[in-house]
Formats: C-alpha cells, sequence, structure tokens
C-alpha cells in the first residue's frame, strides 16, 4: 500500500426527480476514500446506492440522476468538474470499470480483438504493430486459454466466466491504478466465481492496483477486501476493517446483515431481518434503520445519527453501536423443523429420464436416436413424509428440470414417479386426476414471472381455493385472509396488484398460493435466488415454519449450497443431469464427498476473511454430458483413469446411508480429501 | 356478486381507471382523447346542430369565400363547407366504429388460437397470412368494392376482414410471449383446465396488445376508408365525406383554397387525435410499440 | 451461411406460390370473367360459349392457374381483356415509372431518415428532437392523398415551384419525367422518413441506455466513438427489417400518389384495371407487386444474417 489516495467522495449526494417533481435521494452524504493498493469492498442490498456510488467515482451518473452536493475526487481532481476530455483519458486508463453482467457489457457487435485493441488505442502508447502481442498477453494474463482464438469471437460466443475475463482483461490494458468492480462474479457459477476472485486477489497483488470492490455478496466482499463500507438506504452506516466489520460488526444493519446469511457449517436456519428499507426520499429525520433496529431508541426517530469514530479504528452510524454485540443474546435462531421418521413416502423417482432436446423433424422422420444423450438420466430417489430433500448442482445441472417433470409440465422420457402408496402419476399434469393435481405444488424462482401481473392478490389466492375446494364466496375470503396471516401479510393484501408488492412479499404470495391447495409435496425452484440475503432469510424462515405446522414435504432447489443446508433433511448433488451423491445432509456436507461435491464445497465462500476456498476444478461450461462412463469425467480433479471414461461409476453406501458414485472407494475418498486438507493447512 | 368476483372487478375497475388517469397525464394523451371525444360527439350531434342542408344545392352560392353565414363558405354546387365539413366524419366513424372491434376479434382469434396450437397448423397458416400481407391493402379492397359496391354492408366486413389479417400475427406473437412465462406454467401445474388457463391467465395480458392495436387499426381502417372515397370508391355523393370532398375540391383548390382545407384540417386532426390517445394507451400498459412497422 | 440464405429464397418462394394462389382464386370466385366483361350485354349464349373457348375459359381452374402461374414464371402475364394485348408490353413502361418514383422516394428518405432518426435519439428531449418527432407523427398519420393536396396548395399553386400534375405520357423515358415527378417523390418519402425515424430513434434510445455503451463510456471513448462504432451498429441492425416492412407497405401508398399526381404508374395502371374489371391485369400487377414485396423483406432478411453476428449464431445453431 503506497497510502497515497486515490479516490476522495466527500458528502457526495446524488438524487432523481420523482413524479411529482420532489427531490429523491439515491446517495446522502457519503464520504469515501480510497487509496493507491488498497482493496475496499462496497457492500448493501438492492437500493443501497452501491452501484450509484462505484459510478459516481468515476464522475459517471445513470440517466436522471444528477448531484445535489459533495464533490468526488480522483487524485485530487473532481470528476464532476472535468471536462469530458479530461474524462475520457482517465476513464479506462487511470481507473477503470469491470461490470456486472459483461454478456451485455460487451458491444455485441464487435469482436473481442476488435474491443480490447480500442482500449489499447485510447489508454497506451504502444505501437499499433505490438497490440496483438500485447492483445495475447493480457488474455494469458487473466488465464484464458487458447488467446489467439478467443480475439476472433464475438462476446456471445463465449461462455459467462469467459466473458468476464475478457472485460478485466480490458480493464487491465489501460494499466489502470484503481479498478472498480460492480458485482463481477454475481450470476456465475460457484466455480467460475471463485476462479474469478482469485484471479482478482492475485492481480491485485502482482500489480499493486487500488480496488474498489461492489457487491452484495459478504462473502466475495471477505476475500478481497482489506476495507470494508457498508452502505443502507443511501448512507454508509459502517466502514472499517475487513476483519472487524465482518467478524464483529457494530452497527445493528451489518450485524442483521451476517446472521441472515446461512452458513455451510452451520445447519441452523439464518435470523430474519424483518422490514425492508426506506425507498429513496422515504427515510424520515431520524435513522434510515430505525424501523427494522432491535435496539433502537426515541431518538432514533428524529435525530439522524453521525458517522461515529470507535477505538477500533471503525466509523459507525449509531450512537449505541455499544449495545450491539449484545444482540447476539437476544437473537432467536429457529431450530430447523426435522421430518418424524413416519417413513412412508411421500414420492419416489423410479430411473427418472427426461430428454429436453427435441428431435429434428428430419430424424423424427427416419426414426433416427441421433446420438444424444438424455438430459436428466436415470434419478431414483425415495422422500418420505414430512421430509426436506435439497437438490443442489450448478446452472445445467438438471435440478429445474426435474421439478418440471414431476409438477407434469415436462413429459419424461422414461421412468415414472410415485406420489405416495398411490399409482403411479401420469406423465403430464392434463392426465392426472384432481387430487393428484392438488397434492403437489410448485414455487417458482422469480414472482415477477410466476404471478399474473393483471390479477389481485385474492383473484391470486383464490385460484386453487375454487380449483380444489367447493368453498362459499364468505369461506373463500376467510380462507384467503388466513393464508395471507399465515405468510404474514395482513388482509388488507387482497386488493393489490403484484406490481404493488416488493420482492419478498410477492414470494410471500406465491407461497401462499402454494399453500392454498394444502399439498402434500411443495417443489421449490430456487425460491430465494430474486430475493436480498435478509429478505431470504424470511423466506426461509416461513418456508420451515410452515412444514412444522403441516408436515408438509419439500423438494428444495437452489444452487446455494448454504441455503439447502439449511433447509434440507438430506441432499442430493446433480451433476449434468446425474445424480452424484445423496444422503443426510450433514453426511453430504462433511467428508467424503463425491469429488464434484468437494469441488462446489470448495468453492463457496463464507462472509469470514480468513476462509480460504480450494479450487479444484477448472470452471469449464460443459453443454452435454459425456456420451459414456462418469459425467464428471472431464472436470474431475481425482479421476482414476480410463475406467472413468467408459464405465458409469457404482453407487457406494456408505455410513447412514450416504451415497456417493464413483469409482474410487469411499475409505480412499475420505483418506485423499482428509489428507489433501491437513497437507495444505 | 361473489368476494372474488367483486374483488376482480374492482381490481379491473381500479385498473382501467389507472390507465385511463395515465393516459390523461401526458400532454398528448390528453389532447389525443379529447380529439377523439370531440370528433365523436360533432358525429352524433351533426345532424342538429349544422345550419344549413347538406345537400342544399344553389347556383348562386358557387365558391362564396368565408363570411358571416358561412363560416367555411361554400363550394362548387354552392353547399355550405361547414355543414358538409361536420358531417362529413359520420360516415367514416361508423364503418370503421364497426370494423375495428370486428377485425381485432376475428384477428385475436385466430392469432391466439395459433400461438396455443403451434406446429404444422400455425406454420401453413402464418405462410398465408404472409402472402395476404404481401398484396398492398387497396388492391383487396377495390376488387372486392367494385364487385360488390360500396354500402356499409360491404365496407365493414371487407375492412374488417383484410384489417384482421395482420392482428392476427400481432395476436399469435403476444400469446407466444405471455405463454412462456411461469404464471401459465404455474397455473398449468396447478391443473386448471385449458380453458380457463386461456381465460384468467392469458387473455387479460393478451389484451393490452390488443388494445393498443385495435387504436391503431382503428387509425390505419379511417385512412384506407378515406383514401378509398378520396379515389371515388367510398361514400357516393352527395353524402357528405372527407375524402370525397377533398377530392372534389383538388381541382378548385387554387382559386377556393377553403373548400379543401376544412375537410383536410378535420380528418387530420381525427387521425392525428387517435394516433396520440393510442400512443398514450401503450405507454400506459408498457407496450412499446414504437418499434413496429406498420402492416 | 449459404444455407441459411437458401432457405430463406426457398421460404419467399413458397410465399410467393400461395400468394399467385390466392390472387387466382381471388380472381376466379369473383362474378363473371374476362368474356362477360369484354362482351357486356351480349354475354349470353353461344357468343359467351365461343368466347370462353376461345380464351380458353372452359378448362378446369387448376389447368388455367397451372399454365397461368407457368406463363408469368417465364415472363408471359396473359393478353390484357380490355385490349387484347400483350400485359408484360403494357405493364414494362408503368413498372419503370413506379420504380423510378419508388427508387427516388427511397434515395431520399432512408437516409435522411436514419440520419434524423440517429439525431432524435442522440438529442432525446431536446427541441430539436421534439421538433422532428412531432413532425414525424404528423407526417405519418396525415393519408397520403391529404399531404399530397396539402403539397400541392402551398409547392406549385401558391410558390409555384414545381408542376402539381404529370402530363408526360408514360411511354417516355424517365429523364423527361422531372421536374413533374418531384413533387410525388417528395410525397412519399416524406411518409416513409416519418415511419423509419421514429423506429430508427426508438431503437438509438435504447441501446443508448444499455450497457455496453455505459461501459464504453466507463473504457475512456470518445463521445463520437461510441456512436458509431458501439451504438449505431447494434441500433441499426434491428432496423432493418422493420425498414423492409415499411417500404413494402408502402407500396400501396404509391397508388393512391400516382392518382393524385396523374402518374403514369403501375398504381394508376391497376385503378384503371379495377375499374374496367380487367381481371388479367389485375392479376398481374398483384403478382408483381407481391414478389416486389417478398424480395424486399428477403433482401432485408439475408442483410441482417450478413450482418447480425448474433442471428448467425443463433440459426447456426438451430439449423
Amino acid at each position: 500500500m503506497d497510502g497515497k489516495q486515490l479516490f476522495e467522495i466527500r458528502d457526495l449526494s446524488i438524487g432523481f426527480t420523482g413524479n411529482a417533481g420532489q427531490t429523491l435521494p439515491v446517495l446522502r452524504n457519503v464520504d469515501f476514500t480510497v487509496s493507491g493498493g488498497e482493496t475496499v469492498g462496497i457492500v448493501g442490498e438492492s437500493g443501497s446506492g452501491k452501484s450509484t456510488l462505484a459510478l459516481a467515482a468515476m464522475g459517471y451518473l445513470k440517466h436522471g440522476l444528477r448531484v445535489l452536493g459533495g464533490s468526488a475526487k480522483f487524485k485530487g481532481r473532481n470528476t464532476f468538474e472535468m471536462t469530458t476530455r479530461e474524462l475520457e483519458d482517465i476513464r479506462g486508463g487511470e481507473m477503470a470499470m469491470i461490470p456486472q453482467n459483461s454478456g451485455q457489457s460487451l458491444t455485441p457487435t464487435m469482436r473481442v480483438g476488435k474491443q480490447l485493441r480500442e482500449a489499447l488505442r485510447l489508454h497506451t502508447d504502444l505501437p499499433e504493430s505490438s497490440y496483438q502481442d500485447r492483445m495475447v498477453e493480457l488474455l494469458t494474463q487473466v488465464r484464458l486459454p487458447e488467446p489467439e482464438n478467443i480475439l476472433k469471437r464475438f462476446p456471445h460466443e463465449l461462455s459467462g466466466g469467459q466473458q468476464q475475463r475478457v472485460a478485466i482483461s480490458m480493464a487491465l490494458a489501460g494499466e489502470a491504478e484503481a479498478l472498480l468492480l460492480d458485482e463481477p462474479t454475481t450470476g456465475l457459477d460457484v466455480t467460475t466465481q471463485a476462479h474469478i476472485l482469485e484471479l482478482l486477489r492475485d492481480l491485485a497483488s502482482e500489480t499493486g492496483t487500488a480496488m474498489v470492490y461492489v457487491s452484495h455478496d459478504l462473502g466475495a466482499i471477505a476475500r478481497v477486501s482489506d476495507r470494508v463500507v457498508v452502505m443502507y438506504a443511501g448512507e454508509v452506516v459502517l466502514e472499517g476493517n475487513a476483519r472487524n466489520v465482518l467478524l464483529s460488526p457494530t452497527h445493528p444493519y451489518a450485524r442483521g446483515l451476517l446472521s441472515s446469511i446461512p452458513s455451510l457449517k452451520d445447519s441452523r436456519l439464518p435470523a430474519a431481518l424483518e422490514g425492508r428499507p426506506p425507498a429513496p426520499g422515504a427515510a424520515g429525520n431520524g435513522c434510515s434503520f430505525v424501523d427494522r433496529c432491535a435496539i433502537a431508541q426515541p431518538e432514533c426517530m428524529s435525530v439522524r445519527p453521525d458517522l461515529i469514530q470507535t477505538p477500533e479504528g471503525e466509523s459507525v452510524r449509531c450512537p449505541f453501536y455499544a449495545k450491539v454485540p449484545d444482540l447476539a443474546a437476544t437473537e432467536q435462531t429457529v431450530e430447523m423443523a426435522r421430518a418424524d421418521g413416519s417413513a412412508t413416502d411421500a414420492i419416489r423417482l423410479d430411473r427418472l429420464s427426461i430428454d429436453y432436446a427435441k428431435k429434428s423433424f428430419l430424424d423424427q422422420l427416419l426414426r433416427r436416436n441421433n446420438g444424444s444423450v438424455p438430459t436428466v438420466e436415470e434419478i431414483t430417489l425415495r422422500i418420505e413424509k414430512g421430509e426436506t430433500v435439497g437438490l443442489v448442482g450448478e446452472s445445467g445441472s438438471g435440478k429445474s428440470t426435474i421439478l418440471k417433470s414431476i409438477a407434469g409440465l415436462l413429459e419424461p422420457s422414461s421412468g415414472k414417479i410415485q406420489l405416495g402408496e398411490q399409482e403411479p402419476l401420469a406423465e403430464l399434469v392434463d392426465k392426472r386426476p384432481m387430487t393428484h393435481r392438488r397434492q403437489i405444488q410448485l414455487i417458482f424462482q422469480n414472482p415477477d414471472e410466476s404471478l399474473n401481473p393483471r390479477h389481485t392478490v385474492e383473484e391470486i389466492i383464490a385460484q386453487p381455493l375454487r380449483l380444489y375446494f367447493n368453498c362459499s364466496a364468505e369461506e373463500l375470503r376467510k380462507r384467503s385472509i388466513d393464508l395471507l396471516e399465515r405468510v404474514r401479510l395482513s388482509s388488507h393484501y387482497l386488493t393489490r396488484l403484484p406490481s404493488q408488492l416488493s420482492g419478498g412479499e410477492k414470494q410471500r404470495v406465491a407461497i401462499a398460493r402454494a399453500f392454498a391447495a394444502e399439498p402434500e409435496l411443495i417443489l421449490c425452484d430456487e425460491v430465494t435466488s430474486a430475493l436480498d440475503v435478509s429478505v431470504q432469510a424470511a423466506v426461509l424462515n416461513l418456508l420451515n415454519q410452515l412444514k412444522r405446522e403441516r408436515g408438509t414435504t419439500y423438494i428444495f432447489v437452489s444452487h446455494d449450497l448454504a441455503v439447502v443446508r439449511c433447509l434440507s433433511d438430506r441432499v442430493a448433488v446433480l451433476y449434468q443431469g446425474r445424480l452424484c451423491e445423496l444422503g443426510e445432509s450433514a453426511s453430504v456436507y462433511s467428508l467424503p464427498s463425491h469429488p464434484y461435491t468437494e469441488v462446489l464445497l470448495g468453492a463457496v465462500l463464507e462472509p469470514d476473511p480468513e476462509a480460504v476456498p480450494e479450487i479444484l476444478a477448472d470452471d469449464v461450461v460443459e453443454l452435454s454430458p459425456p456420451e459414456r462412463g462418469c459425467p464428471f469425467q472431464r472436470r474431475c480433479p481425482r479421476k482414476v483413469g480410463s475406467i472413468c471414461d467408459t464405465e458409469t461409476p457404482p453407487w457406494q453406501v456408505g455410513a447412514g446411508s450416504h451415497a456417493i458414485r464413483c469409482h474410487i472407494p469411499l475409505e480412499e475418498l475420505y483418506q485423499c480429501q482428509n489428507g489433501g486438507k491437513s497437507a495444505d493447512r | 356478486m361473489t368476494a372474488v368476483s367483486e374483488a376482480r372487478s374492482t381490481g379491473r375497475l381500479l385498473l382501467i381507471a389507472g390507465v385511463i388517469k395515465d393516459m390523461a397525464s401526458r400532454p398528448s394523451g390528453l389532447i389525443g382523447m379529447s380529439l377523439v371525444a370531440f370528433h365523436v360527439l360533432i358525429a352524433i350531434l351533426s345532424p342538429w346542430i349544422v345550419p344549413y342542408d347538406y345537400k342544399a344545392v344553389s347556383v348562386e352560392l358557387m365558391f362564396n369565400p368565408p363570411s358571416g353565414n358561412h363560416i367555411f363558405g361554400t363550394d362548387h354546387l354552392g353547399r355550405d363547407v361547414f355543414t358538409r365539413t361536420l358531417m362529413g366524419g359520420r360516415e367514416a366513424l361508423v364503418v370503421t366504429g364497426f370494423a375495428t372491434p370486428l377485425a381485432v376479434i376475428w384477428g385475436g382469434f385466430i392469432g391466439i388460437l395459433l400461438g396455443l396450437v403451434g406446429g404444422r397448423i400455425d406454420e401453413v397458416l402464418m405462410r398465408i397470412v404472409d402472402a395476404f400481407l404481401s398484396l398492398p391493402w387497396i388492391l383487396k379492397m377495390l376488387v372486392l368494392i367494385v364487385t360488390f359496391g360500396t354500402g356499409l354492408e360491404v365496407l365493414i366486413p371487407t375492412l374488417a376482414f383484410f384489417y384482421g389479417i395482420p392482428v392476427i400475427r400481432i395476436a399469435r406473437a403476444a400469446t407466444l410471449d405471455v405463454v412462456a412465462r411461469d404464471f401459465i406454467s404455474s397455473a398449468r401445474a396447478r391443473g386448471h383446465s385449458r380453458l380457463a388457463i386461456v381465460r384468467r391467465e392469458l387473455l387479460p395480458n393478451v389484451l393490452d396488445v390488443m388494445l393498443v392495436e385495435g387504436a391503431m387499426r382503428w387509425s390505419w381502417m379511417l385512412l384506407a376508408f378515406s383514401s378509398l372515397s378520396f379515389l371515388g370508391f367510398g361514400v357516393s355523393p352527395p353524402t357528405p365525406d372527407w375524402g370525397l370532398m377533398i377530392a372534389d375540391a383538388r381541382g378548385y383548390m387554387a382559386f377556393a383554397p377553403w373548400f379543401v382545407l376544412a375537410p383536410i384540417i378535420a380528418l387530420s386532426s381525427l387521425i392525428i387525435g387517435i394516433n396520440l390517445a393510442a400512443d398514450a394507451l401503450a405507454k400506459a400498459l408498457g407496450i412499446d410499440r414504437s418499434q413496429k412497422a406498420p402492416q | 451461411m449459404i444455407k441459411m440464405i437458401l432457405r430463406r429464397l426457398a421460404l419467399g418462394a413458397i410465399t410467393v406460390c400461395i400468394v399467385s394462389g390466392i390472387i387466382f382464386a381471388g380472381v376466379e370466385i369473383l362474378p363473371g370473367d374476362a368474356c362477360t366483361a369484354f362482351l357486356e350485354r351480349n354475354a349470353q349464349g353461344v357468343a359467351l360459349a365461343n368466347c370462353r373457348s376461345e380464351l380458353g375459359l372452359d378448362r378446369s381452374a387448376t389447368e388455367r392457374y397451372l399454365e397461368w402461374a407457368g406463363n408469368a414464371l417465364v415472363g408471359d402475364l396473359g393478353i390484357s381483356a380490355g385490349s387484347s394485348r400483350s400485359i408484360a408490353e403494357m405493364v414494362g413502361d408503368r413498372l419503370n415509372n413506379s420504380l423510378l418514383l419508388a427508387l427516388g422516394a427511397l434515395i431520399l428518405g432512408v437516409p435522411t431518415a436514419i440520419f434524423l432518426g440517429c439525431l432524435t435519439g442522440l438529442r432525446r428531449d431536446r427541441p430539436i428532437d421534439l421538433v422532428f418527432s412531432t413532425s414525424a407523427i404528423f407526417a405519418m398519420t396525415i393519408p397520403e392523398f391529404v399531404s399530397a393536396t396539402i403539397m400541392i396548395l402551398i409547392f406549385s399553386i401558391w410558390l409555384g415551384w414545381v408542376p402539381g400534375i404529370v402530363l408526360t405520357p408514360a411511354q417516355a423515358p424517365s429523364i423527361e419525367f422531372f421536374p413533374e415527378v418531384i413533387l410525388p417523390m417528395v410525397v412519399l418519402a416524406l411518409v416513409m422518413t416519418a415511419h423509419i425515424l421514429r423506429l430508427v430513434r426508438s431503437s438509438v434510445i435504447e441501446v443508448m441506455a444499455g450497457d455496453y455503451v455505459q461501459m464504453a463510456t466507463l473504457k475512456g471513448v470518445p463521445y463520437w466513438q461510441i456512436v458509431f462504432r458501439h451504438a449505431l451498429p447494434n441500433a441499426l441492425l434491428p432496423a432493418i427489417n422493420v425498414v423492409a416492412l415499411t417500404i413494402a407497405w408502402l407500396l400501396g401508398g404509391v397508388v393512391v400518389i400516382e392518382v393524385v399526381f396523374n402518374y403514369p404508374g403501375l398504381g394508376r395502371m391497376m385503378i384503371d384495371a379495377i375499374s374496367d374489371r380487367d381481371l388479367p391485369i389485375v392479376q398481374a400487377i398483384a403478382l408483381i407487386v407481391a414478389t416486389v414485396y417478398v424480395g424486399v423483406n428477403l433482401f432485408a432478411d439475408v442483410l441482417s444474417l450478413i450482418l447480425n453476428p448474433r442471428l448467425r449464431t443463433m440459426y447456426a445453431r438451430k439449423s
């Protein structure tokens, strides 16, 4: 760290004009500094103003925003007073941005090489003749294989991880002193995310570049940052070194946020942070967090707290920060509801295979098989009544496909599904009797998509009630209100439209709709992925509570291993539509593991600055499973040999019916995984 | 009324009220809606408010410039241009007023059906729709009109038929968009009947697009109707009609410009009014139609 | 790539085939035929039968369709019922004249529209945008015959700059239509410009608000380079197809404009033929216009396939 101040933002307020002509602030009196060589994390939930702050540091405002006061200096010069010419010089040169979604941030009509060349032309003095070599060097630096080939491609021809690497190389082209990263790993698979973060860490230490890392993900922040800034409703509420902020946060919001993150090491449900942040302009005169704060005092309503320096060198916007550590005692963690072990099956999947790829007309005509491998192959799974089974895997693992097939939306190519002791289910929902339809309900990932925007909440909840139960109008209303109350929404929500609800509220309505059917089995498809962390915790708690009340069985699909752990009795790990590992969640999350599970677990980032991820496999995106052998053969860090390529591995059952599908004997797997770990540390 | 249907109708009313309020909150929407309302009102009331008989011919009064007696002057047959202008939109509004909903209904019905059915039938029918669209509207219309005459009973079905064909395309695309969304999957997974899904989940969402489409069709149909009149294939004299008036007045516009300007202003203000209102409606419903080509 | 283009060509050909079927069937359904039109009141009994057998109208519909379509394929469009002349000959000059009008309007309109569309899109909500966007709404909503009439009133009657009516005979070489053709060209260009301007504008606005333009700004790319290298290629790509559809739609407008200006093009010929019930001519013109329509759209499809890398990959994966 060379200590020279790069960014110096003082008392910055940014806002926009609302529909009624009033000024609505997005950032309020933000102070923020970054010195050379330092990495600073800015963390906050959606709407906290973190991205606006990062963009403002580059002198950039999104359409409609304007500076209300304060300054944003870069190396002593106010970026909002610079001429366009001066800004063009420093942007991409002395400071560079790495965007959230590189798939959309790279110009689709320009080849990668042309875009990189542009960065070199604008921000370096290199002669034209050396561009090619330099570009190859840059792509090699971000660890892209076959750089010459990548240069000739269009952005849409690359995978998400590759696009992100190209964006990073573009930022490196100008040899920037400061990199701003706006959620650079959001939306990527865990292994890819871990790879990108390690790359960024290495680059920071190699080049001595300062980094500002903006994210909602505390795990990622913990991995890369020296210092952390926590934002809430457009304000900085806590700032300090990463260790202190993440391990012993002194602001009640930071505290709540941290405890709402589910943990891999802990099977308990995270504590929910109820309520939601105020919309721009809606924060009163007092503290913006007052509505949700457990230690709020009467004066918090009327006096806006200042940033206070603590003896530990942190700045905290709470005069009662000394009380925050006590919160731990009052905090209530809900114990997970476990299956009662009645041992009757709720549902059985028997060698279920699904082929997503449609055969072309010609292939159908000639009755060719086209050599295609099914998307999901031979899934066999029994789930007991009241049990929750988690399905985990990266994108493309077929987890949602399986749910759709259970719900009768997709026709399996072979295998059967049996509900309880009844006859096997008809393949498609149209052919199932009404009782079967009622017993299985599906909750989708994104409530914006799954709730009809033209229906009121009452109509939405009434749909299953009218379909499955012959109830009178009066009873319909009573039951709707009752269901809303169960998901902790009051009856005046009945007349609202989905567009008038927040993301968390919408998902609650979707949950109420699913429970309206009084189903045996609820299929949850990434139900919390579209939500903020604190809202996610509330939804997880709600699902858990409803399960306890009703004894409902869940199949819970998520890409987030920690979320799956905190709700599931058993966990099934999927890769490329094939089961790899199945067992009690405690045993799946401990050794021995299937090599794929090991890779996934190693890549997960916890909000702990000391946790080091283990990167065991490449982040290659496989588009289709191999025709023969183990589905994980191409990426496996523990591949034994040609047997993996040719023969499907057997199920090996260990203690407590923990099953792993691998050629390596469990004993050996345990030893090398355990031994490998102790050798590392 | 049951509690739910009550909730649904209040929800719908709220929605409609919200949309109208939104439209009126934009200056262009307010102007558009006022223009349309004004024209409709005039069309209804004109027989009672016009100062003269629209077909009263007079040799003495030929080509009188605007004056106190004849505020828009008189035409080549000495008829009052103000009277004829006020009444000149009636036929057009009646024909297009019936033909537009008919076009949207039949085109929308087929389009939604094709979007739902898909497969071979869809492919074949869409080819035929494409083929129909590749013939200019004026040709298709004229052939029928010349053969069957220009009465309302010919004009309304003819316009409704030809203007319904492009609606098929729009309705089909809108259906495909909505069908791919999760709330449809959700309803299917619950096991609602197909009919219930179409009626409750699909239609309300496709209806938005259809409404905007209807408004646009209306303006294009008016355009077609007056063009036909202008070419002499529409309303037959002496019935006053803007298109016909403009055609009659063209020969004299060098020395009697009032005769041509009055119907031009009337016709243009109505069509612009419809377009502004349609634009505001599209924005209020959150549909971007500026990217679409006319068909 | 070539496979994709061939596929498009085949689809276009199928559409033209269907159109020819519709045209033939449409005319077939109508009461009366060439003989009833030609013989008028004498159309009965032996005279009618003789005429029909002479013209081959007594054969089955399929037979006559195949003959008609086959002849059309080699450029023989049949014989006019009214004048007994070869339609291909009659249509030739008229087609030339209409093409002159349409091409002139295209050359005048498309570049202006794209330029103004970009300008208004980039200067969104500023005075210059308001002026052009509002004028565009007027220009595209007012019927062609109205704008033509207004233009004649202003530029030929009041100002006397250009003639307001075309008197040159149909067979005259193209050059002799100047300056008479200028006003119709301008009117046609005006309507076209308005449509294309609106959609280019909204496309530019959308792209300029997009992530990659923000990224390019944050990369320090100068404004005009962003516009020309990053934004416009992407904004204009989706416009290609819509421009083609707009042009094709305006073919209907050409008819009206030709009548207003007394311009001896295909459109006026069509109106006359319809009035005279000269059905073979109507059929021939319908077929020509439909082919042009399909051709323009085909061209746009292929052009966007060539220019849009994403589309290219998408189709490559599909087939």
